[in-house]
């Protein structure tokens, strides 16, 4: 072929495969534009005020809204009693969400020219924001203490090589009273076994806070997760337990149900829901029998409420806390709920 | 927390006086330099918005593979040896190398199929086959398209333009989530269309091997896997192989350097993710200076010296001394010595290793010198539990001191010597 050809074959193909990204952008862009559009049948969403304490009329629950529409991502509210209803869209958008006793932490990406950015945004109880903090990386969990005064969050850090496939995490603590900031547990004494654990290899996530200085989270080293206790006077984080991950503290202190990669399953959906007794150790399954890869909510002291993949992004589930019974739709397109 | 790199290539010496005559470029180094430039856009997209795809479009958690990563990396150190074998097996150089980054191509619409994580691992594993099976190949044919007094610069034109891909792939993509909010789809199938062009760049620009000498010797003495071994039997490659690995030995991956700029010189934690763009600038600013300079003054010297380089990263990471500056430093110097090894090594073993086993020869010195990387990381990980980030960074420099000593008495400092290869 000459030198002449070549050129010609390699313009057409230019031009074939421009045509092919241009297609698929375009359908992207307008799949993009059409999330915009509310679906029939899907939840009616009226734009108003939402406030992270209780209504006059009762409980509330606010999540990120994913149905489609105008008010897609944003921080909606919903009565607890009637989640079905009509949601209350505040317009402040985040991808990770908690709050409690007018605390919120939305963890929110900011769209840069180049390059998305994350953010932790502190909410006071109507949703205005008293502080921000960068993120490293991908927001995964937000908690909030149940007084309203600690904040702890975690991201994925990761993709600094070709097709890396190795992610790890960072989880920070915000003290909202004295503004002392932890930006990673990592730098916590880590303690398994009575002896002090030093490994590069350290992630912590899911942190659950029990009050305003202990907290239960997830450490991962050498390819194993163990459930920790962590103290933030001391800085110090003690192995409890093996195979916990993203454990949900319930609001009497007394039970953790949690994340576990259990033996046998597919690598494919590899987690189920367990309920840890703290004082007995002992564990149980949950009446779930789907794989959850969520920290789950506790509304009361016999229920917890997750996420599971749906057809707008996730819908809410919840499932008695103590083995019994079976899962419950609570809310569809809806994603990191806190009950207020 | 750590993120473990798989940036596992490598760098060595060997030495040569060049003329210092500037040669036009061969035609050949700047076609697998542009096809080396579109490949890296492509899958650098998809490197730069997997962790969000996964995280936010599939909301999975990523976390689990990492555990893959040790057995990938091992993987492709063993499919880098048959590549470089098959490639070498009647001079099928473009032949093994338009099947890797064909197999890497077409594994970008696969991601868009695959919807959980262990399907997604087994399409970055055949992404990475193919990426393995390529590299000693194109390697080979770089080396065989130049003349050997300025086979520094070629790699180094050849690294530059790879890196120049590995900078704009991320942009590409993040333009594209711009344009489409979740366009993740987009992003992968612009990718596919990006490396079905390289691979038609490739197909259409880059001669078959044998370019140079219509090497008559293959048909009657064709590249046996006994020939790739018996390699070893030669001083220069086994000096080569040896100095590669040693230094291999002290090189501490990517991410615990960056893991380190932010502990030690307090790299605010937002800045983490682009701490590798800093690495990948100067990569690119010095591989052709660098290239040019190991074809004057020897490549060993070069090599060698690109690890005192890291040796300083190292001095800075430990020293006390704090100023706003250092981490720039840090990353100058990293990227340095990359520019400074990753090129002239391939540049070293082309002189050591003659024409008709090129192939096999530098996929043996890079395999070897990625298992010797990984095997440092390993130690390190472990030295860094036992006995905390600074203890661990000052053995990994006393060790890199002493290896650097053992690579330039065993003669990879040396100039002048005769190329192994017939020219």
């Amino acid at each position: 072929m000459t030198l002449r050809n070549k050129f010609l074959v390699l313009l057409a193909a230019v031009l074939v495969l421009s045509a092919v990204a241009a297609t698929t952008l375009l359908h992207a862009s307008d799949r993009a534009a059409r999330k915009d559009r509310a679906q029939p049948g899907g939840p009616r969403v009226v734009a108003g005020p939402v406030a992270l304490v209780p209504a006059a009329t009762g409980r509330r629950i606010v999540f990120r809204n994913m149905a489609w529409g105008p008010h897609r991502d944003e921080l909606a509210g919903v009565p607890a009693t009637a989640p079905a209803g009509t949601r209350t869209a505040s317009g402040v958008k985040c991808l990770r969400f908690y709050a409690a006793a007018g605390t919120g932490i939305c963890l929110q990406a900011e769209h840069g020219a180049v390059q998305d950015s994350y953010r932790a945004v502190l909410l006071d109880a109507s949703l205005h924001e008293r502080a921000h903090y960068a993120l490293p990386g991908i927001p995964t969990r937000a908690r909030v203490s149940p007084s309203g005064r600690l904040v702890a969050w975690t991201v994925f850090v990761g993709g600094d090589s070709y097709a890396g496939t190795n992610f790890s995490t960072r989880t920070a603590v915000l003290d909202t009273r004295t503004g002392r900031f932890d930006a990673s547990l990592e730098d916590f004494r880590a303690v398994r076994d009575g002896h002090r654990l030093r490994a590069a290899d350290l992630n912590y996530w899911g942190v659950t806070f029990a009050d305003d200085r202990h907290f239960y989270a997830t450490m991962a080293t050498g390819g194993k997760t163990y459930l920790v206790r962590g103290d933030l006077t001391t800085r110090t984080l003690t192995t409890l337990r093996t195979n916990v991950e993203c454990p949900s503290l319930s609001p009497d202190g007394t039970r953790i149900v949690f994340k576990k990669r259990v033996p046998g399953l597919s690598a494919d959906a590899p987690w189920r829901l367990y309920v840890l007794d703290l004082r007995t150790l002992r564990e149980k399954p949950l009446g779930e029998t789907r794989s959850v890869d969520d920290q789950v909510v506790w509304p009361d002291n016999h229920t917890v409420v997750y996420s599971l993949p749906g057809d707008y992004g996730a819908d809410l589930y919840s499932v008695p806390a103590d083995g019994s019974g079976g899962p419950h739709r609570l809310l569809g397109a809806a994603l990191s709920p806190a009950y207020l | 927390m750590y993120v473990s790199d798989s940036r596992a290539t490598p760098a060595a010496s060997a030495s040569r006086t060049g003329s210092g005559r500037r040669a036009a470029v061969a035609p050949t180094v700047l076609a697998l330099g542009s096809v080396s430039l579109i490949t890296d856009i492509s899958s650098e997209m998809v490197t730069a918005v997997l962790p969000l795809y996964l995280v936010a479009g599939l909301g999975l958690s990523p976390l689990g593979f990492g555990l893959l990563d040790g057995l990938y990396n091992g993987f492709s150190g063993l499919v880098r040896l048959v590549g470089g074998h098959l490639a070498d097996r009647g001079g099928r150089h473009k032949a093994v190398a338009v099947f890797g980054y064909g197999l890497s191509a077409v594994c970008k619409p696969l991601l868009l199929l695959a919807g959980s994580l262990p399907l997604i691992g087994a399409v970055l594993a055949a992404d990475r086959t193919g990426k393995g099976l390529r590299t000693a190949p194109r390697d080979a044919l770089i080396s065989l398209a130049a003349p050997p007094e300025a086979r520094g610069r070629a790699f180094g034109i050849h690294r530059a333009m790879d890196t120049t891909g590995a900078l704009l792939g991320p942009l590409a993509a993040f333009l594209i989530l711009h344009f489409a909010a979740d366009g993740y789809d987009a992003v992968f199938t612009v990718s596919f269309c990006v490396a079905a062009l390289g691979v038609l760049v490739l197909v259409l620009f880059v001669p078959s091997s044998r370019p140079e000498k219509p090497a008559p010797r293959t048909a009657s003495n064709p590249a046996s896997l006994r020939a790739a071994v018996g390699l070893l039997r030669s001083r220069d490659v086994r000096r080569l192989a040896l100095c590669a690995l040693l230094l291999g030995l002290a090189t501490v991956s990517d991410s615990f350097v960056y893991l380190l700029l932010q502990r030690r010189l307090g790299v605010p934690d937002r800045w983490f993710a682009l701490l590798p763009l800093g690495t990948a600038a100067a990569f690119l600013l010095l591989a052709v200076p660098l290239g040019r300079l190991a074809d004057r003054v020897g490549r060993g010297r070069v090599f060698v010296g690109g690890h005192l380089v890291l040796l300083a990263a190292y001095g800075v990471l430990l020293s006390s001394w704090h100023s706003a500056a250092l981490p720039y430093a840090v990353l100058a110097l990293h990227g340095c010595f990359y520019a400074a090894t990753d090129g002239v090594l391939m540049a070293a073993a082309a002189e050591a290793v003659p024409a008709e086993l090129r192939s096999s020869g530098m996929a043996l010195i890079q395999t070897g010198q990625a298992f010797a990387r990984f095997a440092c990381s390993f130690a390190f990980g472990a030295a860094w539990s036992a006995w905390g980030d600074r203890s661990a960074l000052l053995a990994a420099a006393g060790l890199l001191a002493v290896c650097a000593a053992l690579s330039a008495a065993l003669g990879m400092t040396t100039t002048g010597k005769a190329a192994a290869c017939p020219r």
